[in-house]
């Protein structure tokens, strides 16, 4: 069984952001990690493996060369196989764009009918969650996203899908894509094996040569220029104007807010 | 897969669509925040609103759609469409905006929204863009929009005021930057709208009273559908009305020290108020409070009368979720906690001994 991952690096928003003064996010200065969500899908793609030990575990990326630290990582967490698809001509891809690419790359890693193509929901830089169904509609295959839970029973997989009111149990064969949340796994740590053996495992870069007779992938349908979407405007949120700090002893400063706040009318 | 249509040739495209999402049979909250927000971009266009009705034996919920602005209500009911399958739903929503080519269509980013969506999107080839939170097609609008919220240079001089492009406003990077994002040379323009941030109209009697429904016949057989949904399970304990609270409470990982006694006060304090307990997201991690009282990024956007921030230190990811809220107040041992940065009122100091005095403040309140 082949099981695809789809991961990105991603900044790390959850420390300090950069942001020049054009709008636009200063990536150089931040940190960079692996998609939290991505680590999940990882995680679940490596529990298959433990089960069905045959199974080869393909991480693929779409990004610059920096991406091959994460690729590195996620190798000596287990994975068996690592591809980098980058290109000058994908830049700038919007989410219809990178779906078309990453379909492209996964149909030339090779889809048998046992593939499952496991994705994070969402990345954390654009929180969007599209390019996981756009993927599997390009690839004329099955879906099931915000999955978290797995079980697979040869080529048919029951999962549960969350809902905000509760969940769905579906069933589905593969070929097939899941998207995975953190509620499906605690993704396990890099082994010393595995930091040890990385560069011997094979990393594979797909340029745009490799993927360009694909019929996914025209001028027109990539790249910055090729995107259906186009930021038009971006610009940073103004900062509320300053509150009010309190200030006495605790009895002091709750006497004083709800002063204020019947006074506002708010209670 | 179905071939792709002629979608660039733009004129050939009219009208706004908003999927109105059932589980069911009970429609859901956002239906009506796009229907309103639907509305007035209709207007803006001068063409007419419509709403995607998908189910079984949903027909008699269209004219509560005509009642938050929907001039016509398109009803596709099939036994297939009883449960959401992506399948099922994106072939009969393609096949009608094939057929009928709107020139905006909005979709609520619940979790159903966002599966389908995006497999819409793809099949369609044209562009989505996700989790908006600010609609615009008039130009005008969208620059007194920009004035209010952004440094942005908004001089007419600068724009196409004619143009009649979506203008669809996202926050991106967890919250730090907000960017406006166009689909110029392909329709529909499909935008995914975030639930609790579009502004609900009055219900109207007599426009609902004037909608008109349409039963449009499905065509879908038994192998469309490549998911089986096996059961499908309603957690209620789980379900808090956030975005519907006019109060919240929030706990944060403040609580730590003694994270019962902490959730029990906010509890307290909340139905004092007769508000809701809401939560970060450390909170939720740690397992004191389901998801489902999460608030921010990741979880539920709010924006209460009240919000009452206990021990969160205020990520950003956590701020993108209720920074809109009409008054926040903060309590927070540490007083550099980015939290304060957006309240209105702060108190720096234990939680544990500042909400005991807070619920007697609020004494037989609410």
């Amino acid at each position: 069984m082949k099981i695809i991952v789809c991961v990105k690096q991603v900044p790390d928003t959850s420390g300090k952001v950069a942001v020049k003064a054009d709008g636009t996010m200063d990536r150089a200065s931040m940190a960079t990690i692996i998609n939290p969500d991505d680590l999940n899908a990882v995680e679940a793609a490596l529990a298959m493996k433990d089960e069905n030990p045959d199974s080869r575990v393909i991480v693929v990326t779409m990004g610059p060369t920096q991406a091959n630290a994460m690729l590195h990582e996620l190798l000596a967490m287990g994975a068996d196989e690592s591809v980098l698809v980058s290109a000058r001509e994908f830049g700038g891809s919007d989410t219809f764009a990178t779906s078309q690419i990453l379909a492209a790359a996964i149909k030339r890693i090779g889809l048998t009918e046992d593939t499952v193509v496991l994705c994070g929901r969402q990345a954390i830089d654009g929180d969007t969650a599209q390019v996981g169904p756009q993927i599997a509609e390009k690839l004329d295959m099955p879906q099931v996203s915000y999955v978290s839970e797995i079980k697979k029973e040869g080529n048919t997989l029951t999962v549960k899908r969350m809902l905000e009111d509760g969940y769905q149990r579906v069933e589905v064969h593969t070929p097939c894509l899941l998207t995975c949340i953190k509620e499906l796994n605690t993704p396990r740590y890099m082994a010393v094996k595995g930091i040890l053996e990385y560069d011997k495992k094979p990393r594979l870069v797909y340029d745009y040569d490799a993927l360009k007779d694909d019929e996914l992938i025209e001028v027109d349908t990539i790249g910055l220029k090729g995107s259906p979407t186009n930021v038009f405007r971006s610009f940073t949120a103004p900062a509320k104007g300053a509150g009010q700090m309190l200030s006495g002893t605790p009895r002091e400063m709750v006497a004083q807010l709800f002063g204020t706040l019947e006074e506002k009318h708010l209670i | 897969m179905m071939s792709a249509f002629h979608n660039t040739k733009i004129e050939d495209f009219h009208g706004v669509w908003v999927f109105c999402e059932q589980r069911d049979g009970q429609l859901m909250e956002t239906d009506f925040e796009l229907l309103s927000e639907g509305r007035k971009l209709a207007e803006d266009l001068g063409c007419e609103l419509w709403g995607v009705l998908l189910g079984n034996q949903v027909g008699q919920l269209a004219g509560q759609l005509g009642g938050y602005g929907a001039h016509r209500v398109l009803v596709c009911q099939s036994p297939l469409l009883a449960e959401y399958t992506t399948d099922a739903y994106t072939k009969v929503i393609c096949d009608l905006v094939t057929e009928y080519k709107p020139e905006i269509f909005l979709i609520g980013a619940t979790n159903i929204g966002r599966d389908l969506g995006p497999r819409c999107a793809a099949r369609l080839h044209t562009g989505l863009t996700a989790d908006c939170t600010s609609l615009f097609v008039d130009t005008e609008k969208y620059l007194k929009f920009l004035a209010e919220n952004s440094n942005v240079d908004v001089n007419p001089d600068k724009y196409d005021m004619e143009a009649r492009n979506l203008k669809m406003t996202r926050p991106a990077f967890g919250g730090h930057l907000m960017a406006t994002i166009v689909c110029p040379r392909f329709r529909p323009q499909m935008s995914t709208v975030r639930p609790g941030v579009m502004k609900k109209a009055e219900f109207s009697q007599e426009l609902a009273d004037r909608v008109h429904v349409e039963q449009v016949s499905v065509r879908l057989a038994e192998e469309d559908i490549r998911t089986r949904v096996l059961e499908v399970v309603k957690e209620t304990k789980a379900m808090v009305d956030l975005t519907g609270a006019e109060v919240i409470v929030a706990v944060g990982h403040g609580i730590s020290r003694d994270p019962e006694r902490g959730v029990a006060l906010a509890a307290e304090l909340a139905e004092k108020l007769g508000g809701v307990v809401g939560a970060s997201r450390a909170v939720v991690d740690a397992g004191w409070l389901g998801a489902g009282h999460q608030v921010g990024q990741t979880g539920k956007t709010v924006r209460p009368r009240i919000y009452v921030a206990l021990g969160i230190s205020g990520a950003i990811q956590h701020k993108a979720g209720m920074q809109d809220s009409q008054c926040i107040i903060a309590v927070n041992s540490t007083a550099e906690a980015p939290i304060f940065e957006c309240a209105d009122y702060g108190i720096c100091g234990d939680l544990f001994e500042v909400l005991p005095l807070m619920i007697e403040a609020a004494g037989g309140r609410a």
